[in-house]
């Protein structure tokens, strides 16, 4: 008797109980279940959700590791001071010192995420006898990445609650709910404790423990390139750093050349949507253009307060805080993003460009790819609208012309 | 006008086990059988009784909604049993079969020099009403209606499907009859789609003939009307299979209903795949005879994407022409759902190499691959789906009841069979063609 003929038992077993569900979603997950097709077509593709999910999920493997590695390399930088002419591949960024302090400050905030989430889709599961859902394989993902590394662990934990509760299990589950769930989470996070999900204190490890340096002076100010910007200064880092991704920010945004590795994987496997990925670069570059021609057209100057943000050229924004890992990981999320071809297009463009809006105008939070997404969630039924009707339209005028 | 119709959106599965291009011999089955529900929507009436005599091409029940439709023994013999099932619902007509079949003698006829309705009558008189179905709906037609148009595919796209230049060889005069006889039935044009190397289609007064290639579902009728005539709201168009077309000629040419097809016998599980000469409600037993490898393997009365699952026991379905037997897939597969795996197919590249391989043929199985799940991906189903319709926004419509969306956004111009390529490629693993089917039915009920 192997394993496998065990747990076939034990699925019998618990058939009709408590445990079915749970049970199912371990079983499923060692074995692909020996259903067979019934009713429609005989044959079905090899691909499932979680075949999906899993893909997704590789795609962030990369942007995780690199997250750690910076997450230690931003402390003793900012200790120690700045090692010169630092590149993607220098040695004295891929340290295990570097790795540790990552590993100590992330993991937990991995673990979190996925206990509090998963914990949640399983009694959901088991009270609505249902099986338990794929989607919070990515979430769960997700939320590590786009917090602050100093982001204490149980407000990570009433966040995921939250958000996996109200943002998707209220609206039925996986593929029913209207918003990002992982971004609800961010939302959520974001909107109660303002002061741990920005400013210039929670985007380096031991910023908030206020760690000395000799001399009593704070050793780490952990403010991130758009923190800078909005206060009209000039940022520290060269373009190169702020591509690969060796800067403060939250914990997975800050590569953007690991972002495009994962966009690249996403667009390949048929996963992610390269319509809405370019769309909203796009979006974004209009937007950019616009302001930067606005400053060169003289009608801001250096005393207004957006002059900072107005100013930095229009193909940094786009390597810079969330945008990149926003526009693909999370705008090409299928549930929450428009669902048609054309719609797509659409919902795209006005990520980006309305990302970028809001992270010039809003002083008190200079990240608006959050806020644009939601936004553009929210529409996302009303641009797959639209375009259905072009071709409800495209039928009466047909039937017209017939009878006519 | 003919047209030139290339479909790239699709896919053609390629699968082992295609038929090999000779007829097999079976013996005649002792034991035939109709089954009403081959004909969705049809309440029968029985004419006979248990025990009764009948010729083939008798009639043995008709249709309560349309009694003018019969439908006809394929055999002579006696009625051995009318099995029914929950509230008397007739499951199945058992006819014991003579060792020869004799023939009720229609008269003769001349499809040409008939009018519109001494041909209706004719069919209807034969038994051969139930090969002519409708659009919408995709069920029998109505021996009342006229229809816009008839369309009729001469290619059969399917995966592992019989070959019409095969089957319909040496049928050019029944065809020609046949086709002769549709022309009358509608005050619009025959419309028939072959593909370019068809060569079993006659030139035939009021046809036109249309070239159709490119990947499965070329081969499918709603596939051709939506290039050649979309129908629109109100209006019925009729289609009928190629090889009905060259039994309803055969009836005018010799008066004999003579239902007996060239069935592939296709799929890994046949020991030597090839064609078989069978007549329809024939046992599955004596069909694939000892063609049957041992072990676990699927009996499909059709192809394996719009087919029914039959047991040895159970009978050929009315409308097939493909038996299909593929290998069963209730094993479990450790980590089957994250490794790649070689032997399976996957239109996405999600840790499948299929992709490097376009050619490669595949062993399928009738494995799930996967659990049902709520729809979550988009803008896949619109890669196999050549209609101008949105796939996803339809199937939601249907599972919300929303008539008016239905209708908007183009129920009438569907079967189910035309959801069976986004079904097979679903990762969701919902079953869209039960759902269209239901539509379907919503529909029939709320506008008729």
């Amino acid at each position: 008797m192997g394993l496998k003929q065990n747990l076939h038992n034990l699925k019998e077993k618990y058939r009709g109980t408590n445990f079915e569900q749970g049970f199912n979603a371990l079983h499923t997950f060692l074995y692909l279940p020996n259903t067979t097709t019934y009713g429609g077509t005989h044959i079905k593709d090899a691909t499932d959700l979680k075949r999906v999910m899993n893909t997704v999920i590789m795609a962030m493997v990369p942007v995780l590791i690199f997250g750690m590695f910076n997450a230690g390399f931003q402390y003793y930088s900012q200790i120690n001071g700045f090692p010169e002419g630092i590149s993607f591949l220098s040695s004295e960024f891929w340290t295990l010192a570097n790795l540790l302090i990552g590993a100590e400050k992330i993991l937990p905030l991995v673990i979190v995420s996925y206990g509090v989430g998963l914990g949640i889709e399983f009694i959901f599961a088991t009270v609505n006898k249902h099986e338990v859902e794929e989607g919070y394989l990515v979430t769960g993902m997700l939320v590590p990445l786009i917090v602050p590394i100093d982001l204490p662990l149980w407000m990570l934990a009433v966040g995921v609650a939250f958000g996996v509760i109200i943002g998707k299990e209220l609206f039925g589950g996986t593929g029913m709910n209207v918003l990002n769930p992982a971004l609800t989470i961010r939302a959520f996070l974001f909107f109660n404790w303002a002061a741990w999900m920005s400013g210039d204190k929670v985007w380096v490890y031991g910023a908030v423990d206020g760690v000395k340096k000799a001399g009593g002076v704070d050793a780490i100010s952990g403010e991130t390139i758009l923190g800078t910007l909005a206060a009209n200064q000039t940022p520290n880092f060269t373009a190169s750093d702020m591509f690969f991704g060796m800067i403060p920010g939250s914990v997975g945004e800050t590569s953007t050349f690991l972002i495009l590795l994962g966009a690249a994987w996403l667009v390949f496997t048929g996963i992610g949507s390269a319509r809405i990925m370019i769309s909203a670069v796009v979006g974004a570059i209009v937007m950019g253009l616009i302001f930067n021609g606005i400053v060169d057209a003289g009608v801001i100057t250096e005393t207004s307060k957006f002059y900072g943000l107005m100013s930095f050229p229009f193909w940094q924004h786009l390597i810079i805080g969330g945008l990149a890992f926003g526009i693909v990981f999370m705008a090409t999320d299928p549930v929450s993003a428009a669902q048609t071809n054309q719609g797509k297009i659409i919902y795209g463009f006005l990520i980006g460009f309305i990302g970028i809006l809001i992270r010039v105008f809003n002083p008190a939070y200079p990240e608006g790819i959050m806020m644009a997404i939601l936004l553009m969630n929210v529409f996302a039924p009303t641009i797959d609208h639209y375009v259905v009707q072009g071709n409800v339209k495209k039928r009466m005028k047909r039937l017209k012309t017939q009878t006519a | 006008m003919s047209k030139d119709i290339r479909i790239k959106k699709g896919l053609d599965l390629k699968l082992k086990g295609n038929a090999e291009l000779q007829i097999s011999d079976v013996s005649r089955s002792k034991v035939y059988a109709i089954k009403p529900s081959d004909f969705h929507g049809v309440i029968p009436k029985m004419i006979v009784k248990e025990g009764a005599i009948v010729k083939a091409g008798e009639a043995i029940f008709y249709s309560k909604n349309d009694e003018s439709v019969k439908f006809a023994s394929p055999v002579s013999g006696k009625i051995q049993e009318i099995k029914r099932g929950d509230k008397r619902v007739i499951l199945e007509i058992l006819i014991a079969a003579d060792s020869q079949d004799n023939h009720l003698e229609h008269s003769k006829k001349t499809p040409k020099d008939l009018s519109s309705e001494e041909v209706k009558a004719h069919l209807l008189a034969s038994g051969c009403w139930p090969f002519v179905k409708q659009r919408p709906y995709d069920v029998i037609a109505s021996s009342e209606d006229t229809p816009r148009a008839i369309f009729v595919s001469g290619i059969n796209s399917a995966p592992l499907a019989a070959d019409l230049n095969f089957t319909m060889k040496g049928k050019q005069d029944a065809l020609t009859a046949g086709f002769t006889a549709l022309t009358k039935l509608t005050s619009g044009k025959v419309h028939v789609t072959v593909s370019p190397s068809a060569d079993f289609m006659p030139n035939v007064d009021g046809v036109s003939i249309h070239k159709g290639q490119g990947v499965h579902p070329v081969g499918l009728v709603s596939t051709q009307i939506a290039k050649i005539d979309p129908i629109n709201k109100g209006e019925k168009v009729w289609t009928i299979q190629m090889e009905d077309v060259a039994i309803i000629g055969e009836f005018f040419l010799t008066g004999k209903f003579n239902v007996q097809r060239t069935v592939a016998l296709a799929g890994t599980g046949f020991k030597k795949p090839s064609y078989v000469n069978v007549i329809i409600g024939a046992q599955m037993t004596d069909v694939v005879a000892d063609n049957l490898h041992d072990g676990n393997f699927r009996i499909i009365s059709g192809d394996v994407l719009t087919g029914t699952t039959k047991s040895k026991e159970d009978f050929l379905g009315f409308y097939t022409n493909t038996v299909t037997s593929i290998p069963e897939g209730d094993d479990y597969d450790f980590f089957g759902w994250n490794i790649p795996r070689p032997n399976k197919f996957s239109v996405y590249r999600a840790n499948m190499f299929s992709f490097l391989t376009p050619n490669k043929k595949y062993d399928l199985n009738t494995n799930t691959n996967g659990e049902h799940r709520a729809f979550v991906l988009t803008g896949d189903y619109e890669k196999v789906f050549p209609l101008d319709i949105f796939p996803v926004q339809l199937l939601k419509a249907i599972l919300v009841k929303d008539i008016d969306e239905m209708e908007a956004l183009g129920i009438y111009e569907v079967a189910p069979e035309d959801f069976a390529l986004t079904e097979y490629i679903c990762a969701s693993k919902q079953d869209h063609q039960r759902i269209i089917r239901h539509g379907l039915d919503v529909m029939i009920d709320e506008v008729g």
